[in-house]
């Protein structure tokens, strides 16, 4: 680096690009950050709020969607709800205000539930097998390796949906309709072919020449995939895992087909609490942002190796 | 610590042969270079010895048994690859424990034994780094660490000192002879610098395109060089090739090279006329006004003790070696000495020397 700051350099962005640079991107955040603002501010309105035009900024914050998202209600008569003695919880106080009472809690949670074992088990899944199939083409000669991997590929080509038909017809046949198992199975489908191409950049880097070191030193193939191998492949395991599960999180067209009750994931779960008892704005917005926070929290860990998988490892260690 | 023995070991990739043919036998406790040009099969010969790659046909044996199609895990080897491959998920004592985790050895030997290498090695006082942070040297250390800390059959190295810069180079060659001295282990390094397989081997072994022209002591291959490959590659500057055409008969004692009478070591085979060299070393040549072969000064390089001084011989540059206090001028015509003794003829059509009372004392003795 010179000391003289006259002349500009050829590599480095001049301070002026890299304010607009800085613009730019800072702009871009926000403008796709308010439409996720705007949903966690209703959730804490309450209904009247959530209508009122021209729409509120500033508002009384109340819990009621929340309580509205986690419970079913009736409507009771002002009579029967004094005879009921003192409020147990503050939701209790919320719905009676509004002349109902806690019949029970709604389905939201299992719900919920069930998204999380759907999208966590079917990541897990397509990792897994993404990994010991990405290692396969990466380290031998595997006949008509580039026809299998563009036919991995080719899978995604065609929207899912075109295949949603089919795929529901068979699961009937196969009693896997409305199942966690069947959901699991289809998201990892899915998602293999993007692990598979993924992992396979990512193991492509790593020297064969540690695997052949353990190998030499007494260890076997499979040793040696899970003791040196597997440690270095872990950037590209995180990266892969998010795009997965991010997949398995949002997906909404095949849950709304094939899920309808048992096993049946938040994405078309959350549309239906609008109709429980008028336009329910604020429980879907609370459905909506304690849906967001998982994927959030899991992407901020793994932020770092996410970026890395974007750049397919051109940011070397 | 055992034999290495190479029979007919070829390896095809697909069409293209890697590896011809080799033959060698690396006695117990020697130390083999493989030395050769990039690309000359090298690596693939240490690799099939190691267990990495099959060969085509052929044989190994270590220490008399025949391991051809055994896993690499089971032929008790050690290698030390060029780029070190060390575990960048481990730290240094991790790294130098690892192959004896594989061998379940117990704990407490474990730490003993991976301590009482670090000593040897100099590297104890960095067991605990992790070896990403590590300088070139201190990897190469603990890439032998790993190595010597299972006391295996044999040490397979492919080109080690390759990454390291030329004055630690030097270091570790005597390091490494050093090592190899107090431990004694079969040894096979491969490398494309002559002046480390001199410095280093028991044997060299010098590959070209798959083919291992010539073993034998680096004295041997120095002195007498089996091919005028050999001859070209050790050495530096390399032997001079004086190109003649005649026919050789069985006793002769000299030669005809542009109408000047040399004096040869004793021919012992009759040769119809083709194209021959005469093989000379810099070293062997010296300036002399009453010798007939001469040449004009070409240039000169200075090299403090003694200076290289190129001549034009009509046919192209003779390099000789003399002292550095000789004075010539450029262009200056100068008459040359050969030490006949020392000389070598090959035969150019096939590239191999002519036998002679030179080579010949070689064989028998
Ligand atoms: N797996 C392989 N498939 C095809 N060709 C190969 C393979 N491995 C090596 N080769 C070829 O075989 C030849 C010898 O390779 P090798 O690595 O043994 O050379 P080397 O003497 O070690 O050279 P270097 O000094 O460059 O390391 C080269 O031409 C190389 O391209
Ligand atoms: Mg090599």
């Amino acid at each position: 680096m010179s000391s003289v700051n006259t002349a500009h350099s050829v590599v480095e962005p001049s301070r002026t690009s890299k304010r607009i640079a800085a613009t730019i991107v800072i702009a871009y955040a926000v403008i796709t950050m308010i439409p996720l603002v705007w949903i966690v501010l209703t959730s804490f309105k309450s209904p009247p709020d959530s209508i009122s035009y021209p729409p509120k900024i500033v508002f009384q914050p109340t819990l009621e969607g929340y309580c509205n998202l986690f419970t079913t209600r009736t409507r009771q008569t002002p009579e029967y709800i004094t005879s009921l003695g003192a409020p147990t919880s503050t939701c209790d106080e919320i719905t009676r205000s509004r002349n109902m009472v806690i019949a029970g809690p709604s389905n939201y949670w299992p719900r919920f539930q069930n998204s999380l074992v759907i999208a966590f088990g079917s990541t897990f899944l397509a990792v897994s097998l993404g990994t010991l199939a990405a290692y396969g083409f990466s380290r031998f000669k595997v006949p008509l390796a580039e026809d299998l991997l563009f036919f991995i590929l080719s899978t995604r080509m065609m929207p899912p949906i075109a295949v949603a038909i089919p795929i529901y017809l068979m699961y009937r046949q196969l009693g896997l309709s409305d199942t966690a198992l069947g959901m699991i199975l289809l998201y990892t489908a899915v998602n293999v072919s993007l692990a598979v191409w993924l992992l396979k950049g990512f193991i492509d880097e790593i020297p064969r020449e540690y695997e052949e070191a353990a190998m030499i030193d007494g260890y076997t193939r499979m040793q040696a995939f899970f003791k040196v191998v597997l440690p270095q492949a872990t950037t590209g395991i995180a990266a892969t895992a998010i795009f997965c599960l991010i997949f398995a999180w949002n997906e909404y067209a095949f849950a709304v087909l094939l899920t309808s009750g048992a096993a049946q994931t938040a994405p078309p779960f959350i549309p239906t609490i609008i109709g429980e008892g008028g336009q329910d704005w604020p429980a879907v917005a609370a459905g909506t942002t304690i849906f967001v926070v998982p994927i959030l929290v899991f992407t901020i860990l793994l932020r770092k190796q996410l970026l890395r998988g974007i750049t397919f490892g051109a940011v070397r260690k | 610590m055992a034999e290495i023995r190479i029979e007919n070991l070829r390896k095809e990739f697909g069409a293209f042969s890697a590896v011809e043919d080799s033959s060698f036998v690396v006695r117990d406790g020697e130390f083999l270079a493989l030395l050769g040009p990039s690309g000359c099969g090298k690596t693939t010969t240490l690799r099939m010895i190691a267990g990495l790659e099959l060969p085509t046909s052929g044989k190994i044996f270590l220490g008399g048994e025949d391991v051809t199609f055994n896993r690499a895990r089971e032929r008790d080897i050690a290698f030390v690859f060029q780029l070190f491959a060390l575990y960048p998920h481990m730290n240094v004592r991790k790294n130098i424990a690892f192959p004896l985790l594989a061998q379940g050895v117990a704990k407490a030997e474990i730490r003993a034994r991976v301590e009482e290498t670090a000593k040897l090695l100099q590297i104890d006082h960095i067991l605990d780094r992790s070896v990403s942070g590590l300088a070139g040297g201190d990897r190469q250390r603990v890439a032998l660490g790993r190595a010597i800390v299972r006391r295996p059959k044999c040490f397979l190295m492919d080109e080690p000192l390759g990454t390291l810069d030329a004055e630690f180079r030097d270091l570790m060659v005597r390091e490494l002879r050093e090592l190899h001295n107090r431990i004694r282990a079969t040894t096979v390094y491969v490398t494309h610098d002559q002046l480390e397989a001199m410095a280093m081997a028991d044997k060299i072994a010098v590959m070209n395109h798959g083919i291992i022209e010539q073993f034998g002591t680096p004295q041997e291959i120095y002195n007498r060089p089996a091919t005028m490959y050999v001859a070209d590659f050790i050495g530096s500057p390399p032997m001079n090739f004086l190109r003649f055409t005649a026919g050789l008969q069985k006793g002769a004692r000299s030669v005809v090279v542009d109408g000047v009478d040399i004096s040869v070591p004793e021919i012992h085979l009759d040769l119809a006329e083709s194209e021959f060299a005469l093989g000379v070393r810099p070293e062997d040549i010296s300036f002399s006004d009453v010798s007939p072969l001469r040449g004009a000064v070409f240039g000169s390089e200075y090299h403090g003790t003694n200076q290289i001084v190129a001549v034009e011989m009509g046919k192209g540059l003779v390099k000789a070696r003399v002292p550095a206090d000789q004075n010539f001028r450029i262009g200056e015509t100068v008459g040359l000495e050969l030490n006949y003794d020392r000389l070598s003829l090959f035969d150019c059509t096939s590239g191999r020397a002519v036998p002679s009372s030179r080579y010949a004392e070689h064989h028998h003795g």
